[in-house]
């Protein structure tokens, strides 16, 4: 049960990444893709019915992480205390952002909108990825399971850290580039034109800088982990994974040259799929890691009673099924390019 | 005084209220957006999938601050109440997820069809929409309420070995008697804000001479729907909830009435509060109605605050007490209100009478008010406890997060908040100035302002 509710929340977790990370990604980018009102129009439309949606993937997410793992929900989100609340102010700047962009007809308050949604996505994407960081890395969890991490210590990864130290801002600008990969892929799909052909020449040049910061990053995260590699070693067909990996990125690359739109967003997801995949492999059963590893947060010492996890088994596989099918009437109502002649979206018009 | 637990209070306390203001508009105005579709798609009158329309703007507009302001709530919990979170996650943890899972899903697919998909479907399927919106958004508020109630009285839990709950009855949960009680009170609550602030514009269109025809349209409906809500957020919701407290919080009771010795009890209607000499000063009274409302005999001995050990009263009686009498005072000119503007509206004279229109057009802020206050009687009335009878406080906070760190992202919200307060406020003073037949941000409003620019 425990390893069941492990890799429900492991896939709700990559879900929530793949779409809401599109849209990040194009935000991180509408200022630098879209060049005209037409085009900054396109690209918020693109979005925006359903990065709403998409959002909610984090919330459930949350919820399900709180009533299986309540000590995990406490320790961490107590020990991150100011970085989350930093990201929750991004969130709601960026969905201001998105949504009341078009609501007015002025260039000043579109320009204002165009910025905060930008900004605050780019922003997101950079504490992602430094989240991550500091799951991977360890946090120093006490005796008492609580922990509290400052913005920064020294930038360096030891017996005190900081949310932000050397290895955790690399993993922010590697989530970055990634989700702006991502989200350049998704415009590709999204659009035609001049912003398509931007957007695609962006997909190009990113991804082999991706490719070198994820090598990089391996090689930082084994430095930092010995022994990262038990599972792995245990377990021989996980290095399948990083193989996989860097397969799905040269496979952007290649699909995106020859303009295959579609095919190259998929595998610009399947990335980050993997790339937690990945993460996520060489973490179980622990999942928060501390610096002294015998205060590891783990599947045993943080998981409810068994009645709840089968109860809630039930209603959310249940929930579950009826949301996956709203996401499909939802994508195939607003499938195809976006164009502003068709007044379908609301968002851009 | 121990402020790290205060600021850890006073943070929550300021972002629920805040959000709670949009959520209780875009909830009490649903019911009455499908109404109003619903006649126009009966009558096939234009008038009214018109005046649909424009309160599907405010709704939109109120719907997307109350989803921004909603993300912190969740998260709130683990932040600042870690210890509450790992004592009691295994239990409201549920509902918390649960209203992910089914309601957020459910209105983020819907919102953006029922806002902007009208001309791409039949008004049949347009109906639906507006439907899964209105349905979505009252399941929401049942999941809230329901985690609600689980704090103020907590039931299907056991305790586990290393003393937090668990769930232990999945149904007990759903359907905890405190809480379905406190949802129709709620929700009729958040239909009173709908009603009153539908009439309000109509009022204000009708007093302005602008947009006249549905200016009547908005305050026929607002009144009717408001005469319903106002009844029956006092006559059994509120009652029901007095109930609950007498069974189940009854120190809490006796609290908000001010009620400290053990007797027959009055029905303090003005009056302070004195906890140093446990009594009402200037007090103006209902001789044994309060007897007669929690036994239904008027001279019933009621329990007084003095009967409780004080480690078991609220921790700000004055306070209570007030949020209390503010709720019900407000909830009685409520019904007062709307029972004359109904009278009127049945002698077809309510468009005429400008005093009352005057009366319906101020009257806006008011239910804003009772809700807010009502929410704090429930919240304040629960301490000392975090869940009632179960866990204090004063044990429920992050012990991790100093109070500075609170201090500095309350700060934050604080500000965060007149941002967002100030752009609400512009946007919806803008939809009303424009008032309903605007066609701004929907298709011909796009072309017609394309050509204007161009």
């Amino acid at each position: 049960m425990g390893f069941l509710w492990f890799a429900i929340i492991s896939v709700m977790l990559t879900v929530y990444v793949i779409l809401d990370g599109f849209d990040l990604g194009a935000g991180a980018l509408h200022l630098f893709l879209g060049r005209t009102d037409a085009q900054r129009r396109k690209i918020i439309k693109s979005v925006g019915p359903v990065w709403d949606g998409n959002e909610v993937w984090l919330l459930a997410t949350g919820g399900v992480l709180y009533f299986v793992f309540p000590q995990l929900y406490a320790s961490s989100f107590s020990g991150f205390y100011l970085p989350l609340m930093m990201v929750l102010w991004l969130l709601m700047l960026r969905a201001i952002g998105v949504e009341f962009r078009t609501h007015i007809n002025d260039g000043i308050w579109a320009s204002f909108f165009d910025g905060i949604f930008s900004l605050g996505s780019l922003l997101l994407a950079v504490f992602y990825g430094a989240a991550l960081g500091n799951v991977v890395r360890g946090v120093p969890l006490g005796p008492d399971h609580y922990f509290f991490l400052p913005l920064w210590t020294n930038w360096n990864v030891g017996p005190h850290p900081g949310v932000l130290d050397w290895y955790t801002v690399l993993s922010g600008v590697i989530a970055l580039v990634a989700l702006c990969v991502h989200g350049a892929n998704y415009i590709a799909v999204k659009t035609d034109g001049e912003l398509n052909e931007r957007a695609r020449k962006t997909s190009l040049v990113l991804t082999p800088v991706l490719l070198l910061l994820t090598l990089v990053s391996l090689f930082a995260t084994l430095s930092i982990h010995p022994n990262l590699l038990a599972n792995y070693n245990a377990l021989p067909i996980g290095y399948a994974i990083p193989v996989l990996v860097f397969a799905s990125l040269i496979a952007v690359f290649v699909f995106q040259r020859a303009r295959k739109e579609v095919a190259a967003f998929v595998s610009g997801a399947l990335y980050l799929a993997f790339m937690l995949v990945g993460a996520v492999y060489s973490l179980y059963p622990v999942i928060l890691p501390s610096i002294d590893p015998q205060y590891n947060l783990t599947i045993q010492n943080s998981i409810t009673a068994s009645y709840a996890l089968q109860v809630g088994l039930r209603w959310w596989t249940f929930g579950i099924v009826i949301a996956i099918g709203y996401f499909i009437f939802v994508y195939r109502m607003f499938r195809g390019k976006v164009t502003l002649e068709d007044h379908g979206g609301g968002y851009g018009d | 005084m121990d402020s790290a637990v205060l600021i850890h209070r006073l943070h929550f306390a300021f972002t629920v209220t805040f959000h709670y203001l949009f959520p209780q508009l875009t909830m009490g105005l649903a019911p009455l957006v499908v109404a109003l579709k619903t006649i126009g798609l009966w009558k096939n009158d234009e008038r009214y999938n018109q005046a649909a329309r424009f309160w599907a703007k405010i709704f939109g507009i109120s719907f997307v601050f109350g989803v921004v302001t909603g993300i912190p709530m969740e998260f709130q919990f683990g932040t600042n109440w870690s210890h509450f979170s790992k004592f009691a996650g295994g239990v409201i943890g549920q509902t918390l997820a649960m209203e992910g899972t089914f309601a957020f899903f459910l209105e983020s697919a819907f919102l953006g069809l029922f806002l902007f998909g009208e001309h791409r479907m039949s008004k049949i399927a347009h109906w639906w929409t507006a439907f899964a919106v209105f349905f979505g958004s009252w399941l929401s508020g049942y999941f809230i309420v329901a985690t609600d109630a689980w704090m103020q009285h907590p039931v299907a839990y056991s305790t586990t070995a290393d003393g937090s709950v668990t769930l232990s009855s999945f149904w007990g949960l759903l359907l905890n008697p405190w809480a379905l009680w406190q949802y129709a009170h709620n929700m009729a609550g958040a239909a009173v804000t709908g009603a009153f602030v539908m009439a309000a514009v109509g009022a204000y269109y009708l007093l302005g001479d602008k947009h006249a025809e549905q200016g009547k349209i908005f305050v026929k409906v607002g009144v009717i729907g408001g005469i319903l809500s106002s009844l029956l957020v006092i006559g059994p919701t509120g009652d029901g909830q007095g109930h609950n407290l007498a069974d189940y919080q009854p120190a809490t009771l006796a609290a908000m009435e001010a009620h400290f010795d053990t007797k027959t009890a009055d029905l303090v209607i003005l009056g302070q509060p004195n906890v140093e000499t446990k009594s009402i000063d200037n007090p103006l009274v209902v001789p044994h109605a309060l007897s007669f409302l929690v036994n239904r005999d008027w001279n019933a001995k009621v329990r007084g605050l003095s009967s409780f050990p004080e480690s078991e009263w609220p921790t700000n009686i004055s306070l209570l007490y007030y949020a209390y009498h503010i709720m019900v005072g407000l909830g009685t000119i409520f019904m007062a209100v709307m029972l004359i503007s109904g009278i009127q509206l049945w002698r077809k004279k309510l468009y005429e009478t400008k005093w009352l229109l005057w009366v319906l057009m101020l009257s806006f802020p008011l239910p804003y008010i009772a809700n807010t206050a009502g929410w704090m009687t429930a919240e304040i009335g629960r301490q000392p406890y975090l869940v009632y009878g179960v866990l204090r406080t004063i044990d429920g906070f992050s012990k991790s997060v100093s109070a500075a760190n609170v201090w500095f992202t309350l700060l934050g919200f604080m500000g965060m908040y007149t941002v967002l307060a100030i752009l609400f406020l512009f946007l919806v003073q803008r939809e009303i100035a424009h008032g309903p037949g605007h066609v701004e941000g929907t298709v011909a409003g796009t072309e017609a302002d394309a050509a204007g620019r161009n």
